[in-house]
């Protein structure tokens, strides 16, 4: 057991550190920084004293091992555009991005569960089917398409809800969070509801099959005979049974929830860490970029590092084959 | 179809005799019109279509009636055929070439739905945007290049996904478990994250959208290829090949490759969907297409900022345009998967 686990770090370890090599080099390749560093007007000697302060005039091979050892103490460089730590810039951006994954994971569960739990026990009515295609369309409409027609619906036609933004935040352990706030609240719904489509589509699925394992077990058939409700059967009996696989999911899947609110963020102008992303690219802040990817891939690699660990535990058959990375 | 017969090959000769230079045609041709330097010409995209149809003919040649089963199958079919034409006519069948300065009037810019140029001999049917461009006519060529970004980079991704999957399940051992932990690993990581970082140090181009599609698509094709490739050889007709004495390669291509084709065909018709998706976020982002050829999802970005005054025409139409062809191929793939699956047909 400790072997395997100590195996398996060294592969994450293995893996962060190869993703660095192909960040770095990657991101190496966009544009010349210079152009956005120094105005057009600067003299060759303020050219070169800023190239020299930023590094730029090694050979990029030494620019390499600086930035691996600078990032293997917490700094991964300073924004070109902001002026400040690309860390910090991210950590700063981070809750607002956090708090919508968490509260879009909240609205899939709350629509998916009810129509995948619906749709099991009507399998093979019209409404279950109905369901199940419209759970293709979960899967398949575009995130920002989403976000836009519920814009256009919400918020121009009917002006229920705020468009783009975030609304007023409240300080929680100097974290500001708008999620505690009745106006934040208000800016969160649209994106979040826009993160969660896809996931409730998922949700609503895993249910759905869920649902229809269940149904035919014992405890149903005699929870009916007591004469139980199907309502309470279906949505206390059923529902704690098959929440265990959908739960493992819905964790699993939060990491996939932060890569696809790059898009919900833009469309919201939600300032969040996709958002910023963007931003980067568009004004090449190659430090951000660079950081942000790492970040991200950080916390990919600890999530699946943690989920391989737990599946161990928990099974050990997959102890024999090996995990996957 | 039974286990247990004779080589699976062998049951329908002719059908994949036609298969394969059908297959053949429908590829390069889309990868002339997708890349070539000016669109493909008339003749050629006319075969294109030709071929296309009558790939799509061979596949559910005896099943079509398994095929349609409701109105729902024929509905996205028949729009699906419908907007693969207007994708691939849309030199001859827009009303304005969106791309040639000289049509556009910047007097005509934002207009509504049903608007007439000055002296009324244009209409804009679907509006236009603030270039004067004709919505309907950005439309119809934003779905060509759409489409064929899906198709080309779908089709790439799938022929190394082949080649990769099938050696790895040939060749076994240290060289399998390498390839398949790369694939692990790419696919650990959602396509979106991944094609962003691409497309981050690439920058924007046609070219280069292709290229991120198929580095984020390849690995998955490698791991379904390698999965039924692993099943294939485990038959007892590649065994008989073997015990024939026939060349390896011979095995490969002439028994392995045939049979492993007809799941990844199901698959690739979802994935064109997806991939369509894919380029039109990365479009709406601003790192997809470049301006000059305009996708659905950057025309949809380009009247993003309208839409909040209520200029709603210049990104709602695309936008459905959009949700029909991804809906239509979403809709027709699970009809095909339904239908050709082998492990359901019986």
């Amino acid at each position: 057991m400790l072997v395997y686990l100590l195996r398996r770090i060294a592969q994450s370890i293995f893996v962060a550190l190869a993703m660095m090599v192909i960040v770095f080099f990657g991101i190496y390749m966009i544009g010349n920084p210079i152009d956005i560093l120094i105005s057009p007007d600067a003299t060759p000697r303020e050219i070169e004293e800023t190239m020299a302060r930023f590094g730029f005039d090694q050979p990029i091979y030494i620019q390499f091992f600086t930035f691996v050892g600078n990032a293997l103490q917490g700094d991964l460089g300073r924004s070109f555009v902001h002026g400040e730590s690309a860390v910090t810039l991210i950590l700063h951006y981070m809750p607002a991005t956090l708090e919508l994954a968490a509260l879009g994971l909240i609205f899939s569960v709350l629509i998916g569960v009810p129509l995948g739990v619906y749709a099991g026990y009507k399998a093979d009515k019209w409404q279950g089917r109905a369901i199940m295609t419209g759970s293709i369309f979960g899967f398949s409409l575009p995130n920002f398409w989403v976000g836009m027609l519920l814009i256009l619906i919400f918020a121009v036609e009917l002006r229920w809800l705020p468009s783009t933004g975030r609304g007023d935040t409240v300080d929680v352990f100097g974290i500001r969070l708008s999620i505690f706030s009745e106006n934040g609240l208000q800016y969160m719904i649209l994106p979040a509801l826009t993160l969660a489509l896809y996931k409730a589509s998922l949700v609503t699925r895993l249910a759905r099959a869920g649902t229809q394992e269940a149904l035919v077990q014992d405890y149903v058939k005699f929870a009916r005979a007591k004469g139980v409700s199907e309502t309470r059967i279906l949505f206390v009996h059923v529902l704690k049974n098959i929440m265990i696989p959908i739960v493992t999911v819905l964790g699993l899947e939060l990491g996939s929830m932060i890569a696809f609110a790059v898009v919900t963020e833009t469309v919201f102008a939600w300032p969040g860490m996709g958002k910023l992303l963007i931003d980067s690219i568009l004004t090449l802040d190659r430090p951000v970029i660079v950081a942000y990817l790492m970040m991200t891939v950080l916390i990919f690699i600890v999530i699946n590092l943690v989920v391989d660990i737990f599946y161990t535990l928990l099974d050990p058959r997959v102890r024999v084959t090996g995990g996957t990375s | 179809m039974t286990e247990t017969s004779i080589p699976q090959t062998a049951q329908h000769p002719v059908r994949d005799r036609m298969l394969w230079p059908a297959i053949g045609v429908v590829c390069l041709a889309t990868i002339a019109l997708a890349l070539g330097p000016d669109w493909a010409s008339l003749p050629a995209r006319i075969v294109l279509f030709l071929a296309g149809v009558a790939l799509a003919a061979q596949l559910l040649k005896g099943r079509s009636r398994q095929f349609f089963n409701g109105p729902m199958a024929y509905a996205a079919t028949g729009s699906l055929v419908l907007l693969v034409i207007l994708a691939l006519f849309a030199n001859e069948i827009s009303p304005q070439n969106p791309y040639d300065l000289r049509q556009l009037d910047i007097m005509d810019g934002r207009l509504p739905p049903g608007a007439t140029n000055f002296d009324g001999s244009f209409t804009y049917h679907l509006g236009t945007d603030e270039q004067g461009r004709d919505i309907l006519s950005g439309i119809l060529y934003g779905l060509r290049v759409s489409l064929s970004v899906a198709i080309v980079a779908t089709l790439i991704a799938m022929a190394i996904g082949v080649v990769v999957g099938i050696y790895a399940a040939w060749a076994g051992g240290r060289i399998e478990s390498i390839l398949m932990r790369l694939v692990d690993l790419q696919l650990s990581f959602p396509s979106i994250l991944v094609a962003l970082m691409l497309m981050a140090a690439f920058g924007r181009g046609l070219d280069k959208v292709v290229i991120a599609l198929i580095i984020v698509q390849w690995a998955y094709y490698a791991r379904t290829v390698r999965g039924t490739a692993l099943s294939e050889t485990r038959k007892e007709y590649i065994d008989a090949a073997r015990g024939l004495g026939l060349p390896v390669r011979k095995i490969i291509f002439r028994h392995l490759l045939p049979n492993c084709i007809p799941p990844l065909l199901v698959i690739s018709t979802v994935q064109i969907a997806n991939t369509i998706v894919l380029e039109s976020s990365l479009s709406f982002l601003g790192v997809g297409v470049p301006v000059t050829q305009p996708s659905l999802g950057l025309l949809i970005a380009n009247g993003y900022d309208y839409m909040l005054s209520g200029q709603y025409w210049m990104s709602m139409y695309p936008g459905v345009a959009l949700l029909a062809i991804v809906a239509s191929i979403n809709l027709v793939g699970d009809r095909l998967r339904d239908t050709l699956n082998p492990r359901l047909r019986k």
